[in-house]
């Protein structure tokens, strides 16, 4: 029924355009102050006392994340719509393991991805000569570095730990890519997705318009946000109580330096949360404020978006069990080695 | 009798666009079957990488996006 609701914008679209990004901007600028001013002077909160830090928290983020979510999401698909898999493949195709691993991993960061259509695109990839690790670098890149992710980071915790997050998520695939390549394990590739080497691709001639590129765009992340929503509020509100009610001692003691097994156990905890960025990136960020080590934080975050069981039971249909078994150890031993890595390096 | 088929593994965005195929065909008014290939050879072998795709007469017309069933009925009555 939505579809006809929507219809094309009447007005130009540059005018469309234009008060998106206004409206945008001053919703952007006055947001925090007015959250402060609806928590302090409104709700006549104290500052200080562990409802009001809480209630803050709450109402400063959740817009906050709803603006970066809307805003970078429709730009981010907009751009992406240029990168589709069918004008990736032929990119990677002619590239050795190297470069190729790299330049997957790199376009995974565009290119969108879901895991309902990892299949036909680890088919397509390998049938068009995609070397199997240059495959990999791409599938281990495409959920990981993903721009819900990078956006809830950036809006959450700043800039350099996105960043961190991004190069972190890089060296996994393009490492992962490089480990599965050189271990030459093309055999454990289901047999039929050889047979279909050499077949005719088609190339499909649709012309897409600005118009219809940005009311694809718009639809999409109007659909994501609404999907996210309830994750969001139920992960800013338990961060919200982190923040405002829970003892850093306590964080600490599990999370913290001290407990050296703190990095797998993390990562164990997070594959249940398969594709809650959204909700968990503010509960991590809570926690982190409590002192809980950045390269634990950021091997949780890892693992939320890259180790995902429905994925593998769907990948089970192009790859022999030895083949899922260490694509499934290639990437929690990278994402664990990174979470030590950071704990040890960076404090 | 024209025929459509969506080219996907049955995801919600797949859903989405079977709802958006069917309504196109009433607001064209043209008699057509809207069909399902979930099978991921047969998707990968008509050239679909990213899924949900989208056939009319055997023609694939997009692919990677969930076009509106506005505009899946003008591409109906215009082929």
């Amino acid at each position: 029924m939505t579809a006809l609701t929507i219809r094309r914008p009447t007005l130009p679209l540059p005018v469309v355009a234009g008060t998106a990004v206004f409206a945008w901007l001053v919703a952007w600028i006055v947001e925090a102050p007015a959250a402060d001013w609806f928590t302090f002077s409104v709700l006549g909160l104290q500052h200080d006392s562990h409802l009001g830090e809480a209630t803050a928290f709450f109402l400063e983020d959740l817009p906050k994340v709803l603006l970066l979510l809307l805003g970078i999401v429709t730009v981010v698909t907009l751009i992406r719509g240029f990168f589709p898999p069918e004008r990736i493949r032929p990119m990677l195709a002619g590239r050795g393991l190297v470069p190729g691993s790299f330049a997957a991993a790199g376009l995974g960061i565009v290119t969108p991805f879901c895991s309902c259509s990892a299949v036909p695109l680890f088919i397509g990839f390998v049938e068009a000569g995609v070397p199997l690790g240059v495959t990999f670098a791409f599938l281990i890149s495409s959920p990981m570095v993903n721009e819900v992710a990078l956006v809830m980071l950036w809006g959450l915790f700043g800039p350099a730990i996105a960043l961190a997050y991004m190069a972190a998520g890089l060296t996994v695939a393009i490492v992962g890519g490089l480990v599965i390549g050189k271990l030459g394990l093309e055999r454990y590739v289901e047999d039929y997705v050889w047979e279909l080497q050499g077949r005719p691709t088609i190339s499909i001639s649709v012309r897409l318009t600005w118009s219809d590129r940005l009311t694809d765009a718009w639809s999409y992340t109007r659909a994501l946000v609404r999907k996210l929503l309830p994750y969001l509020i139920a992960g800013i509100g338990i961060g919200a109580l982190i923040h405002g009610y829970a003892p850093t001692d306590l964080v600490a003691a599990i999370g913290g330096r001290s407990n050296p097994l703190a990095v797998p156990i993390v990562v164990l905890l997070a594959v249940p949360m398969y594709s809650n960025a959204a909700g968990t990136i503010p509960i991590v960020q809570a926690l982190l404020g409590k002192g809980m080590p950045l390269g634990t934080t950021l091997a949780f975050m890892m693992a939320v978006t890259a180790i995902s069981l429905p994925e593998f039971v769907i990948l089970r249909r192009v790859m022999k069990l030895p083949l899922l078994a260490v694509f499934i150890g290639v990437v929690s031993s990278g994402i664990v080695a990174i979470g030590y890595l950071f704990n040890v390096f960076v404090s | 009798m024209r025929t459509i088929e969506v080219l996907g593994s049955g995801c919600p965005n797949c859903r989405r666009l079977e709802a958006n195929a069917r309504e196109a065909v009433m607001m064209a008014g043209v008699e057509a079957e809207v069909s399902h290939v979930t099978d991921p050879r047969e998707i990968v072998g008509r050239g679909v990488m990213s899924t949900p795709g989208l056939a009319i007469d055997g023609t694939i017309v997009s692919t990677g996006r969930i076009p509106s069933a506005g505009d899946i009925a003008t591409w109906l009555s215009e082929s």
